[in-house]
């Protein structure tokens, strides 16, 4: 009888443990030189997909740091049509225009369900106009993470497009030639996935340092020869606006805030990529000069325009999920008080710990905006859909004073309405609306609207705003949904807080 | 007092500005029907800029409307709409002589009478755009009551002076001509637009010479110049502190029933006062100079 047996006779609930079987039983790779440091990259995607030993009916994911310039999303699902894979559901973190490619492979049954931030596009279109039988599902960046956590989005195989990684995959996105900045979504995709593929088009020496995706969550590495064009990061999302309506209302909301009461050293902001955020930073920073004011840190998609902020010492730290252009992603590189965060950092409900609860003042966006202040930032005014949720209801909940920006009419549409096409953020979430035509204030806030009316702000009513709306245009014509469903709006917390019902043709 | 910093120019054939413009807040606002509109939009802007004036939204500023000629079929007929339409000022365009203002007024006068408007009530103002008009901008200014103000326009003057528009040395008489002519018939005085809408600090330089000189506003074509112009025109705080010690001693001396005002030992007189008072006017439409 051998030590093993004689053990489990003595303590049968030790009747599995394996007796030795040499130094690399369970690490064959350590005996081959070529193993022991190449085992982890592959020549294919195919080879990849073959090793991860996905089935159909799986999940894949994939994250948008990329945008329009992504290369990685499209490319894989085609290799997995091509493979004769079916009833995927696909969980990117986002999905943008450069997508539409996806319309084949929803088609033909290669991808039956969808886990998505946003949509744009001939995507967006044809599945608001019911291409699937599931409807999509759309969440924020935090509910991505929370969704993660609470099990409903299982990710089996995560391919992750990085701009360098060494041969063990340790990953940034802040170097290398298709540098993107941040991996903020992609890290929360290698925590959770089964199994993660990297694809790269730079494999640097090891170890690769900084280490944003660590080689302990990475199973398979794909060279190919482009994961992105990091050009097209910022298309879409607009730069320095010329627009006079557009600075305006940048005005307006550096006005607001300077007079909001939370304008003071060591507040902390986010500013989103639209026109009038980027334009709003910059009118802020004649204020923060004039008065002497610093801002403890920036927090979410970092720009330019906030990068330069910092580099005048007027934001401490930059916290970054999403870099929105090269210029973020060079100060991501050099700065080191630009900190790298994953969602799970930025804003999910479920973690020990968000960025987002601490933000002073948030700058958002809004499609539609109704006089209950509930947002719409997913839904048309043709009833299909085009935007994101984005970190919107993940910001507008937690900070402090929550802007919303947007002209009050976009060429003949009112965007203040009686009741918006689909609620992505509630309006409880939202505390002033700055439009061209003035500024309505929250009647949950009176403290803010005594502020910014003491201040000589042109504050109104969102009932005036919206009657100014119709006033110019007339009331619009309602869109005409059918009953069916075709995505679902689901709130940080997992809850639905909406759907989005197929336009009736 | 009126102030007439700005005048904003908006195309009348573009339905989507005229819907919004006003937002940006101009001193006066310019509905151009004449060399902004094609020959073939001309009906449309004229229908377009009628509705525009008597919507409520642009009845807390001040309306002008560029008119097309009197002597090209259009002139007539966009009087005819604007002056029903309740427009504040009329603006004739290549004024050369008193006697073009004497035309305007004329038919003026009688669609007032035709529609019921109390007669005088629409003011006129005159654009001198060539040789001839500037040296008769003296009685082309005091050609009518109904006066407002008189407007250089750089570009046709420029032609017609066998120039082109430059650093302003170009402009030199003209502007300084232009300027005395409204000054001596108690108007309003018009600088020419600054078509660079990209270069800020052209525009300002420009700003600062014609504010220096003297002149109550000018015309401008982008809504993003209205701010830097009305900062450029807002007193410092310097300047309003002086202002309301001045108006302090002036309103002691009414109380007092003193026949003469004195701040820090000094004489003032009214002109002073005045001055006082538009300084104060300035900053509390835009505020001190930032």
């Amino acid at each position: 009888m051998n030590s093993i047996e004689q053990l489990s006779g003595q303590q049968p609930q030790l009747a599995a443990l394996r007796p030795f079987a040499g130094a690399n039983a369970a690490t064959p790779y350590l005996a081959d030189p070529v193993q022991k440091r190449e085992r982890k990259l592959l020549g294919s995607i195919e080879e990849a997909i073959e090793r991860t030993g996905l089935q159909d009916g799986m999940t894949i994911s994939f994250h948008h740091h990329f945008r329009e310039g992504d290369l990685v999303i499209n490319r894989v699902v085609d290799t997995l049509a091509r493979m004769g894979f079916k009833n995927l559901t696909l969980a990117s973190s986002s999905l943008l225009s450069c997508n539409a490619p996806l319309i084949e492979h929803i088609k033909n049954g290669v991808i039956t369900q969808i886990y998505t931030s946003g949509m744009r596009g001939k995507l967006a279109d044809a599945i608001s106009h019911g291409l699937m039988e599931k409807p999509v599902q759309i969440h924020s960046h935090g509910g991505r993470v929370h969704l993660l956590q609470s099990g409903e989005i299982k990710i089996d195989v995560a391919f992750l497009g990085v701009p360098c990684c060494d041969v063990f995959g340790n990953a940034n996105g802040s170097h290398g030639k298709s540098r993107c900045g941040s991996l903020g979504y992609a890290k929360v995709d290698a925590q959770f996935a089964r199994q993660v593929v990297l694809l790269t088009d730079e494999i640097v020496g090891f170890p690769n340092v900084p280490v944003s995706i660590s080689q302990d969550r990475v199973d398979y590495i794909v060279k190919v020869d482009e994961v992105g064009d990091p050009s097209r990061i910022s298309v879409g999302a607009a730069r320095v606006t010329s627009n006079p309506r557009e600075l305006m209302i940048a005005r307006f909301a550096a006005d607001v805030i300077e007079h909001s009461g939370y304008f003071k050293t060591g507040f902390s902001l986010q500013t989103g990529s639209g026109a009038a955020s980027t334009a709003a930073t910059r009118f802020l920073e004649d204020r923060m000069v004039r008065q002497g004011i610093t801002a403890s840190y920036a927090l979410g998609g970092i720009t330019g325009s906030i990068v330069d902020l910092h580099k005048k010492g007027l934001i401490e730290t930059l916290v970054d999920t999403q870099s929105f252009d090269n210029v973020a992603a060079q100060s991501l590189a050099e700065s080191p008080r630009h900190l790298e965060v994953s969602t799970n950092e930025y804003a999910n409900p479920s973690s020990k710990g968000t960025y987002c609860d601490l933000v002073d003042v948030v700058i958002l966006s809004a499609l539609e905006i109704d006089t209950d202040f509930n947002v719409n930032v997913i839904t048309g005014s043709d009833g299909v859909m085009r935007g994101a949720s984005g970190g919107h209801c993940d910001v507008a909940t937690a900070a402090n004073l929550t802007i919303v920006v947007a002209p009050l009419i976009r060429s003949r549409i009112p965007t203040v309405v009686r009741h918006v096409t689909t609620v992505v953020t509630p309006g409880e979430s939202i505390d002033v609306l700055v439009t061209d035509h003035g500024i309505a204030v929250n009647p949950g806030r009176p403290e803010v609207a005594e502020r910014l009316r003491a201040a000589g702000l042109p504050v109104m009513s969102i009932e005036a705003l919206y009657q100014r709306a119709v006033g110019l245009t007339g009331e619009p014509q309602a869109i005409e949904f059918t009953e069916r469903i075709v995505g679902v709006i689901r709130y940080r917390d997992g809850s639905v807080i909406d759907v989005v019902r197929q336009v009736r043709e | 007092m009126k102030l007439r910093r700005s005048m904003l120019f908006l195309p009348g054939a573009n339905a989507a500005m005229l819907s919004t413009a006003f937002v940006y807040k101009p001193d006066s606002i310019m509905f151009d029907l004449e060399d902004a509109v094609s020959l073939r939009e001309k009906d449309s802007a004229r229908l377009l800029v009628f509705h525009a004036l008597q919507n409520p939204v642009y009845r807390e500023i001040e309306t002008v409307v560029r008119i097309n000629p009197l002597n090209t079929p259009y002139g007539l007929k966009d009087l005819e709409a604007v002056v029903r339409a309740g427009v504040d000022v009329v603006r004739l365009p290549k004024t050369d002589k008193p006697e073009d203002v004497h035309e305007l007024e004329t038919q003026v006068e009688r669609i007032e009478r035709e529609c019921g408007r109390e007669v005088g009530s629409t003011r006129l103002m005159a654009a001198i755009e060539s040789a001839i008009g500037v040296v008769n901008a003296y009685a082309i200014a005091t050609s009518s009551k109904r006066m407002i103000g008189i407007a250089l326009a750089g570009f046709d003057y420029c032609v017609d002076m066998q120039t082109e528009r430059g650093d302003g040395t170009e402009l030199f008489y003209a502007r300084c001509a232009v300027l005395h002519a409204a000054r001596a018939a108690g108007i309003d005085a018009f600088d020419v637009v600054y078509s660079d809408v990209n270069d800020e600090e052209g525009f300002l330089k420009e700003v600062d010479l014609i504010r220096r000189l003297g002149y109550t506003g000018k015309s401008l074509i982008n809504p993003r110049q209205i701010e830097l112009l009305h900062n450029a025109y807002a007193p410092t705080d310097e300047d309003v502190d002086y202002a309301r010690r001045v108006i302090a001693a002036a309103e002691a001396a009414e109380r007092d029933g003193l026949g003469v005002i004195a701040l820090n030992g000094k004489m003032i007189d009214a002109p002073i006062v005045n001055q006082a008072q538009r300084t104060l006017q300035r900053a509390q439409a835009s505020g001190t100079r930032k």
